[in-house]
Order: C-alpha cells, then sequence, then structure tokens
C-alpha cells in the first residue's frame, strides 16, 4: 500500500490496452516492477480477445477499468489499431467505462512506466496522464 | 427520394440482410483482407453481424429505429474483435442516437442520421475520403441517398471498386505504402455490402 493509499486518497488507475494479452499482461508486469515497492496505483491489463487470440475486446477493457476505479479516475493506455479505436469510440459514445476514464496519448511501454509510477504519488488524472505523454520525449538517439 | 416511414421493424430487416450479405461475402472479405490486412475482416464481421441480429430480434429487442442501431453499434463494439468494431460501431451508434426516439422516421431524416454516423467515423479514424478506407465507400453511399436507396448503393459500390488504386493511408494497410495499391479495401467493400442491404430491405 502506497503513503497515498493508506492516507485515504483515492488513486487513480491504469489500465494498459494491447492487442495482444501476452503483452499487456507484460507491461503491465514491468510497469508495476519499474515502480518498485511504491507501486500503490491499481494497474490492470486488457490484451486481446477473450478467447486470447489477436485484437481488442471492449468488455475485458470495461472490466479492467472498472476493477482499478478507486474514483479518482482511468487512466487508458493503448497500443495500435483496434485497440486505439475501441477506447476511443468507447469513450466517444459509450457508457461501459467508469466516470472519469481518460484515453492517454503516450508511447505504450514507456508510458505505461510513468504513469504507474506517477499514479502510485498520489497525482491526479491530469498530472498522470502528462508524465506518461512526457515520454514520448525520451529520445533513443 | 420516397416519403415512406422507416419503422423499428424496417431497422431489424436492414440489420438482418446485412449479416446475410457478410455471410454471403465472408469468403471475399478476408480474401481482401489477407492482400493488404490481417485476413480477418470476414469473419470478425460475421461474428459482429451475428451478435447485431441477437440483440435486435432475441428478447427485449429494441422498438425504435434509433435504439435498433444504438443496440447495433454497441455490439459491434464489442464483438468484432477488430477495428472494424468500433469503426462500424461508431457509425450505427451515432447514427442511432441522431435518430432519436422517434417511432418512425423518414428516409431523409435516416440519410442525415447516416451523414452525422459517417462523419463521427472519419473523426474516430482520423481519415477523410481517398484514404482507401470505408470512407471511400460510405461518404459517396450517404450522398446519394438523397436520390433513392439504390442510388446509395450503386454508389457505394463504386466507390469501394475505386478504392482499388489507391494508396492506403490509414490502419494496417498503410505500413504497406504503395504495396496496398491494386487491391480493393475491406472496409470499404464490407460497406457497400451494408448499403446493398439497404437497398434490399428498401425494395
Amino acid at each position: 500500500m502506497s503513503a497515498a493509499d493508506a492516507a485515504g486518497e483515492s488513486l487513480v488507475g491504469v489500465v494498459l490496452v494491447s492487442h495482444s494479452g501476452p503483452v499487456a499482461d507484460s507491461v503491465a508486469a514491468l510497469a508495476r516492477g519499474l515502480a518498485g515497492a511504491a507501486a500503490g496505483a491499481p494497474v490492470a491489463s486488457a490484451g486481446g480477445t477473450p478467447d486470447g487470440g489477436l485484437g481488442t475486446s471492449s468488455e475485458l477493457i470495461a472490466e479492467a477499468a472498472r476493477s482499478v476505479d478507486r474514483g479518482a479516475g482511468v487512466a487508458l493506455l493503448v497500443d495500435l489499431g483496434s485497440a486505439v479505436l475501441t477506447v476511443k469510440a468507447l469513450i466517444a459514445e459509450g457508457d461501459e467505462l467508469p466516470e472519469g476514464s481518460r484515453l492517454v496519448d503516450a508511447p505504450f511501454v514507456e508510458g505505461a512506466v510513468a504513469a504507474v509510477v506517477t499514479a502510485s504519488t498520489g497525482a491526479d488524472l491530469d498530472a498522470v496522464a502528462a508524465a506518461a505523454g512526457e515520454a514520448y520525449g525520451y529520445r533513443k538517439e | 427520394m420516397s416519403e415512406t416511414a422507416l419503422d423499428a421493424a424496417f431497422f431489424v430487416r436492414w440489420m438482418t440482410a446485412a449479416a446475410a450479405a457478410v455471410d454471403r461475402e465472408a469468403e471475399r472479405l478476408t480474401e481482401l483482407d489477407s492482400a493488404i490486412g490481417d485476413a480477418d475482416h470476414g469473419t470478425n464481421m460475421q461474428r459482429g453481424f451475428a451478435a447485431v441480429v441477437k440483440a435486435v430480434t432475441e428478447g427485449e429487442a429494441p422498438e425504435t429505429p434509433g435504439a435498433v442501431l444504438t443496440a447495433a453499434g454497441r455490439q459491434l463494439i464489442s464483438s468484432v474483435g477488430g477495428a472494424a468494431g468500433p469503426l462500424y460501431g461508431t457509425l450505427l451508434r451515432r447514427t442511432g442516437k441522431a435518430l432519436g426516439d422517434a417511432a418512425q422516421v423518414s428516409a431523409e431524416e435516416l440519410r442525415a442520421g447516416l451523414s452525422a454516423g459517417v462523419d463521427a467515423v472519419g473523426q474516430l479514424g482520423g481519415s477523410a475520403p481517398g484514404d482507401k478506407t470505408m470512407l471511400d465507400a460510405l461518404v459517396p453511399g450517404v450522398a446519394a441517398l438523397e436520390t433513392s436507396f439504390e442510388a446509395a448503393a450503386t454508389a457505394a459500390q463504386e466507390g469501394a471498386v475505386a478504392t482499388v488504386p489507391l494508396q492506403a493511408r490509414k490502419g494496417r494497410a498503410s505500413y504497406l505504402g504503395e504495396r496496398s495499391i491494386g487491391h480493393e479495401d475491406p472496409g470499404a467493400a464490407s460497406s457497400a455490402l451494408l448499403l446493398a442491404a439497404l437497398a434490399e430491405v428498401a425494395k
């Protein structure tokens, strides 16, 4: 349990949506691992289709979002293709996601780490989204 | 355009005819998708429209045109599994919302509603006509609804065929660059089927 959580503040939840179940699960594990002992923010993955294939499932996404919703908002990070479009469509048209759910424009892996670390400090959804988006700026050459 | 009033039963027939057309053409859609995509468009659309038919005919079936299309859109988003799900789901859901809760709508109201739906698809995918997408069939198809359902089906079909020489600028096919040229876009092909099904039930 993080300090923020212990103090009774609710933490932003993070949902990782990938075209592939193993990718979403692994990135969630990586983000939790790199965030270390401070990783108090709830993280859930929603990858692939319910039968384990490649693709996107709005049910898995909605389930994951509900599971990490503590009332402070939910940051959804996505990889590509139907993962992006499904979350965008759910936010634009639907009522399936908890209130305060937001699609965060960020690189999937780096953004996930930044989002989980930031959310674990008790930061609000704006700050979590900004931290994840800033990961676009880490150049690699 | 005719003055016919279209009720919920008409929209259920449209969705049922669309499902049958997708079933009939599933192999062709998947074949088109195997040329420039990931070879799942036919099976994805079959699964999606099977769920749509179930949702609008079984149990507490929706009772207004808007409710039929909204329910259909919801099913497509949740059961297609590929990018076509949110795209077609948004098309039908936004159209359904535009139709409101009227028990019957005119052909002109349907045209205006579909036009709003097509705009929403463009916004969602960040795409425009000429990008080799669904819009290349939907935009001319919905515009031709001003004339007749038949004209809309023809315009959509022509729009789909006209995607063959285009280079894809959206989706997985865009990674292929110039190699996407020479193939009909699978999304445009399935969009033409949707408007053909509309013309079929309007006869």
